[in-house]
């Protein structure tokens, strides 16, 4: 580096000398541009295994909001044939919407958690949630009588038999938050609280960088890490944009109450699986609703973490 | 116009064409960078294909390596400033020619930033969500969406203030006070806003107690003042070295203050820290003791941020020292700075965030070998940039690069 100046090769002028030199270095640029090449193209050889390429269809598409009625359709005929193409059936694909006059609230009641892990199970048939690797969305701590430290908790316990003595069960999965903290910090707007109290995503519009998962103060947001995976016979056909259609790899994902099956007068798939009746699930503005009485009648009542300010719509409760 | 459009463009073609002009050394190192950003660019593309399941991250610890390194060296960006404020507000002597070198560190640095956020995203695809105007950019809500302006911002500061100071240095005039003073003082105070910034990323979330302290933006600062210069330090010695050009070892010293000062800070701030956390002892201080002591039979950290501390600590007291008015013995404080404060701020600020996790579960983390692959490309890359940056500029300050020999350089190129 001490000489600078462009002079390649210190070598006397003269035109034979000057063309010679000339023919030279363009032979070595070029060998050396040819070897650069290759070596970049040999290093950019994974991507020939490419399987999700994106569509210039599917690069372009605007956000959920952005989108008008006939570009909404064909969004959803777009994903109606893609699901066909790969799952071999056809699904019926809807953008449910909140419902005018309804926030849902969600009731859950310790005392009857039994542990059993069904709502687990059930969550995923219902969703279309990867399966290999497997992606729940609730967790159901096993806690010792006593204490609500979730320090203490066990998320892995595996008894031949539930429940257990000393223990009791906490399911935990989005508390949809009234100030939900995943929403202010999303770079992108892709994820978002409709009006019914449900935060959604959407999974076309988010970019993976995950810090709603660093945000969310209740371990209830999921990311694909891998392209997920589904066997065809297990597919829920009954699907919804913001909710349960297949995702893909490199967005997050989480529990949305059921939109499919909640935006259209049904309960969500961990309350109807539930044995024990510990869960609760309605509309907090129907003063007749289950949960207005849970919530008017019942002494204790917790919302979790209650210090981080998040204001969940989701309660646990005993039977006192 | 068209004429000073011609003569920018003939700079600009005889910068870019000295880069791939040097002796062996220079082939050499340049050689070396270009494989590891090669194997680096395989790493990346094994990712995109089979996502980021490949490293070691996982939901409970959703971010690793790419985010540490991220967080480290938007520190070394922002203490560009450092050699910034010595000159622009004391006249400082010494510093004055070197604050482009400086500069120059701040806009390789923040290629490395931009990479290093870009690795991490799930669907790098939809990059363009996060363009203003283009996209839905989440302002002023999300602290992101503050870094993506705040870190471009600067980049395009630095850019202007290096490009138009080497510029003019290569047609022979004098600079234009009122086209970089001002971007000069900005740049100062929009260096100390990157780093406060990013520490406000982490600062903000109310789940995550490890993070919500408030005094974590100020050991962004205090650390990113000690490791930045350490680093300009070591570079500064390099280039005399290799590139024949003149920096008196007044000008290092002068940075050593900077580093000392820094250091003691930052020592006092971890003190100040780490002293609320245990005395208190309350149920927030499990992500502290998990990175100092280990939980539950969990201790993958215990031996980095215990390295960490000793290497401040030791080159805190080789700083304070008459000692370290030696060149060797100020290296070695330097590298062991560097070295402390990269373990105390990357590994040891993200992953124990997420350790335990949100509802008390212990899962560990430690970077596969992909995404080690893919972090030593990016600092290759970020080197390549900088002796780049550097091939270009020195010859311009020294002269030997300008417009005055334009034809005789040309003449040289064989054209």
């Amino acid at each position: 580096m001490s000489e600078p100046v462009s002079r390649p090769n210190g070598h006397p002028s003269g035109a034979a000398g000057h063309e010679g030199m000339d023919r030279r270095s363009f032979l070595r640029t070029s060998a050396v541009l040819a070897s650069g090449m290759a070596a970049l193209a040999a290093s950019l050889a994974p991507l020939r295994n490419l399987r999700d390429f994106p569509s210039m269809e599917r690069f372009l598409q605007k956000h959920y909001k952005e989108l008008t009625p006939p570009e909404m359709r064909k969004v959803l005929d777009r994903i109606t044939r893609e699901v066909e193409t790969q799952y071999g059936l056809r699904p019926e694909v809807r953008d449910y919407k909140p419902m005018d006059g309804v926030e849902f609230v969600y009731c859950l009641n310790l005392t009857r958690c039994i542990g059993c892990r069904k709502c687990v199970h059930a969550c995923v048939a219902e969703n279309n949630q990867s399966r290999d690797p497997e992606i729940q969305y609730i967790r159901v701590l096993r806690m010792p009588h006593g204490s609500l430290d979730l320090e203490k908790s066990d998320p892995n316990y595996a008894p031949d038999t539930v429940p257990e003595k000393g223990f009791f069960y906490m399911p935990v999965q989005c508390q949809q938050c009234k100030k939900p903290p995943c929403v202010k910090v999303c770079p992108v707007r892709a994820t978002w609280q409709q009006a019914d109290g449900i935060t959604v995503i959407d999974y076309d519009w988010c970019i993976g960088c995950r810090y709603c998962e660093a945000a969310c103060p209740y371990f209830a947001r999921r990311f694909n890490w891998t392209r997920p995976w589904i066997p065809k016979d297990r597919i829920n056909l009954n699907m919804s944009y913001l909710g349960n259609r297949p995702r893909r790899q490199g967005v997050m994902e989480k529990c949305h109450f059921c939109i499919q099956r909640t935006r259209a007068g049904r309960y969500p798939a961990c309350l109807e699986v539930c044995p024990a009746g510990a869960r609760k699930f309605g509309n907090i503005l129907d003063p007749e609703s289950e949960v207005s009485y849970i919530m008017k009648n019942k002494r204790v009542f917790i919302q979790l973490k209650e210090e981080v300010g998040t204001s969940p719509r989701f309660f646990y409760y005993f039977d006192v | 116009m068209i004429k000073g459009a011609r003569n920018y463009f003939t700079f600009l073609r005889r910068c870019a064409r000295i880069a791939f002009v040097g002796d062996w050394r220079y082939y050499a190192w340049m050689g070396v960078l270009s494989i590891i950003v090669l194997v680096g660019i395989n790493a990346y593309a094994r990712q995109f294909v089979n996502g980021l399941i490949v490293t070691g991250m996982s939901d409970q610890v959703s971010w690793g390596v790419y985010i540490a390194n991220f967080t480290f060296i938007v520190g070394v960006a922002a203490a560009a400033a450092m050699l910034v404020i010595p000159v622009y507000i004391y006249d400082n002597k010494e510093l004055h020619d070197l604050v482009i070198f400086g500069e120059l560190l701040a806009v390789a640095a923040i290629l490395m930033c931009l990479a290093f956020v870009a690795v991490d995203l799930g669907r790098p695809d939809r990059f363009w969500h996060l363009i203003p105007g283009i996209g839905e950019f989440n302002f002023p809500h999300s602290m992101l969406s503050w870094d993506v302006i705040v870190l471009n911002g600067y980049l395009l500061l630095n850019v202007h203030i290096c490009g138009y100071l080497l510029y003019c240095r290569y047609r022979g005039r004098t600079p234009a006070k009122w086209f970089y003073i001002p971007f000069v003082f900005i740049a100062i105070g929009w260096a100390i806003s990157i780093h406060t910034v990013t520490a406000f990323l982490y600062v903000g979330l109310g789940g995550r107690p490890f993070w919500n302290s408030s005094i974590v933006g100020p050991r962004f600062i205090a650390s990113a003042f000690t490791a930045g210069p350490a680093l300009i330090i070591l570079a500064l010695q390099v280039i005399r070295r290799v590139a024949n050009y003149q920096i008196a070892d007044k000008a290092l010293l002068t940075l050593r203050s900077i580093v000392q000062v820094s250091m003691l800070i930052n020592v006092f701030l971890l003190v100040n820290e780490v002293f609320k956390e245990f005395y208190s002892g309350t149920m927030h201080v499990a992500s502290s003791e998990y990175l100092f002591f280990g939980l539950h039979g969990h201790h993958a950290l215990v031996p980095w941020i215990w390295t960490a501390i000793v290497f401040n600590l030791v080159a805190m007291f080789i700083l304070v020292l008459p000692l370290s008015h030696s060149l060797k013995w100020l290296n070695a404080a330097c590298l062991l700075a560097i070295v402390g404060i990269w373990i105390e701020k990357g590994m040891g600020l993200v992953v124990p965030g997420f350790i335990p996790t949100q509802l008390g579960e212990m899962v560990e983390y430690t970077p596969s070998v992909n995404e080690t692959l893919v972090c030593l490309g990016i600092w290759a890359f970020g080197l390549l940039c900088y002796t780049v940056f550097l091939r270009m500029s020195i010859p311009i300050l020294q002269g030997q690069l300008c417009q005055a020999n334009e034809q005789a350089g040309a003449r040289a190129a064989g054209h």
